[in-house]
């Protein structure tokens, strides 16, 4: 029994040593030199390996980087201007990083209570799948399914399910990688910037008689938040109201105007995201 | 058994992919394209070789003697890990757009226990060393030959008009469930209809 235990313990350290050394003698004579501005790219960048930038990670962007192979070096959306400055001082280059920092934000709250529905959808929980289905569930073709698919494409778990079978994005999560725009049959998942106050939360092309019948919550395309916030930059295009964040001024009348308050602030949902949490 | 018996038995009648089903993640994750899946074939035909001989000697020279058998998996998993080390240096080192082309799947040999599953199964015929490693090589090229028909296949069918649901991984698996019924057709009979 001993013996056993003993020859064990001895001939698997034996060879575990002799494969250790084996290894590390191949290790020097094999040795491969790694490029220093190389391993310097790659701290610079976050590390989420997100694909955002459209290589396989942040390693590849990094090799990319550094042959020159890639277009721009302000790829990555994740990193923000920190990294992009970062990058700039490892290659000797000169950028510009004055760009604002984006968040996803969905442009729909016609939840449960708010919009209506066409047919109860009992298919597997994939926003792609139901909208291959007659354009999803809702009758309004524009909105927020709900079924979660960029929940599952988030790498940093900003989105998440609300009360009223919606998503919510958590703009502090949010490292504006765009992958949820990208997966979003219905394109309501939109980049606002990170300090908007307000959003136009609908994204419904419809005229407003239409709009209406499908959603309560549902932008109608009157014009009341253009006149009552002229300098809010509220332009309503396709009985659609949008918001262009370049104009400063106040947006609080346009919006507490809104006939069916589908302008929302973005304390708001803040709020909900904050009520999960707790 | 005969060499030639062991060769067709390992390449055909039971392929480590298409029969046994051991194996399965490079096969889905490297045969893209043709070129990385024979690099991938061929580093897993030599790993597979030199595996079956290493674990042989080491079943026969260590384990029996001292009476320690039971350590076999232990062992075996540390000489394969530590091959793949080395092969994955003599890759970095002499073919490095190959290295890239395979990524994180060359450490992941590792792990793929059609290695292990043939230095368990030369042990368990009670193989001599050459037969072993015959048995290695083979099993190795039996991967080598069912990658290289996927890739070739996902090539071909990167150009067809999949349905939208269907395309990439899923296709594939369809891909590889039919091949593994062709493969069906090869069987001990046929073996001894060839060889006697």
């Amino acid at each position: 029994m001993f013996n056993t235990i003993l020859y064990a313990f001895i001939s698997v350290s034996l060879l575990g040593a002799f494969f250790g050394l084996g290894l590390a003698i191949a290790a020097r004579y094999l040795y491969v030199k790694k490029d220093q501005k190389l391993t310097d790219l790659e701290e610079a960048l976050p590390g989420y390996n997100c694909g955002a930038c459209g290589y396989a990670g942040c390693a590849a962007y990094a090799v990319a980087i550094l042959n020159g192979e890639a277009e721009d070096i302000a790829l990555c959306a994740a990193g923000g201007a920190e990294s992009v400055q970062k990058i700039a001082d490892i290659m000797d280059l000169t950028v510009d990083v004055s760009s604002e920092k984006k968040v996803a934000f969905v442009h729909c709250r016609g939840g449960k209570d708010t919009a209506k529905y066409a047919f109860e959808y009992n298919g597997i929980t994939d926003c792609n799948a139901a909208y291959s289905m007659f354009q999803g569930n809702k009758v309004c073709k524009y909105g927020c399914l709900g079924l979660g698919s960029c929940i599952k494409v988030c790498p940093v778990d900003a989105i998440s399910n609300d009360k009223d079978g919606l998503v919510v994005v958590d703009k502090e999560k949010c490292i504006s990688c765009e992958l949820c725009v990208k997966v979003c049959p219905s394109g309501v998942m939109k980049m606002i910037p990170y300090t908007a106050d307000y959003v136009v939360a609908c994204n419904s092309k419809d005229k407003g008689a239409v709009t209406r019948k499908a959603c309560t919550v549902g932008c109608i395309g009157c014009k009341i938040c253009e006149k009552k916030s002229p300098e809010g930059g509220f332009k309503v295009e396709n009985f659609l109201s949008a918001i262009d964040y370049s104009a400063n001024g106040e947006r609080k009348n346009g919006a507490d105007a809104c006939p069916t308050k589908c302008i929302v602030s973005t304390d708001k949902i803040a709020k909900i995201i904050l009520k999960k949490a707790v | 058994m005969s060499y030639i018996g062991i060769i067709i038995t390992y390449v055909f009648i039971s392929n480590f992919i298409l029969t046994q089903f051991l194996g399965m993640c490079p096969f889905i994750g490297v045969s893209k394209n043709v070129e990385s899946a024979v690099g991938m074939g061929f580093a897993v035909t030599f790993v597979m070789g030199l595996a079956s001989l290493v674990t042989w000697a080491i079943q026969y020279y260590v384990l029996v003697p001292f009476n320690i058998v039971f350590l076999q998996t232990i062992t075996f998993i540390l000489v394969i890990a530590a091959l793949v080390q080395f092969v994955e240096m003599v890759i970095q080192k002499i073919a490095p757009p190959l290295y890239k082309a395979l990524g994180i799947y060359l450490p992941l040999i590792t792990t793929n226990c059609a290695v292990l599953g043939i230095a368990l199964i030369s042990v368990r015929s009670s193989y001599n060393a050459i037969e072993s490693f015959i048995a290695g090589i083979s099993g190795g090229l039996g991967f080598l030959l069912a990658i290289l028909i996927m890739s070739t296949i996902r090539e071909k069918l990167d150009s067809e008009d999949v349905p939208k649901v269907f395309r990439n991984i899923p296709i594939a698996f369809v891909t590889a469930g039919l091949m593994a019924m062709a493969f069906m057709a090869f069987d001990k009979v046929l073996l001894k209809n060839l060889i006697g």
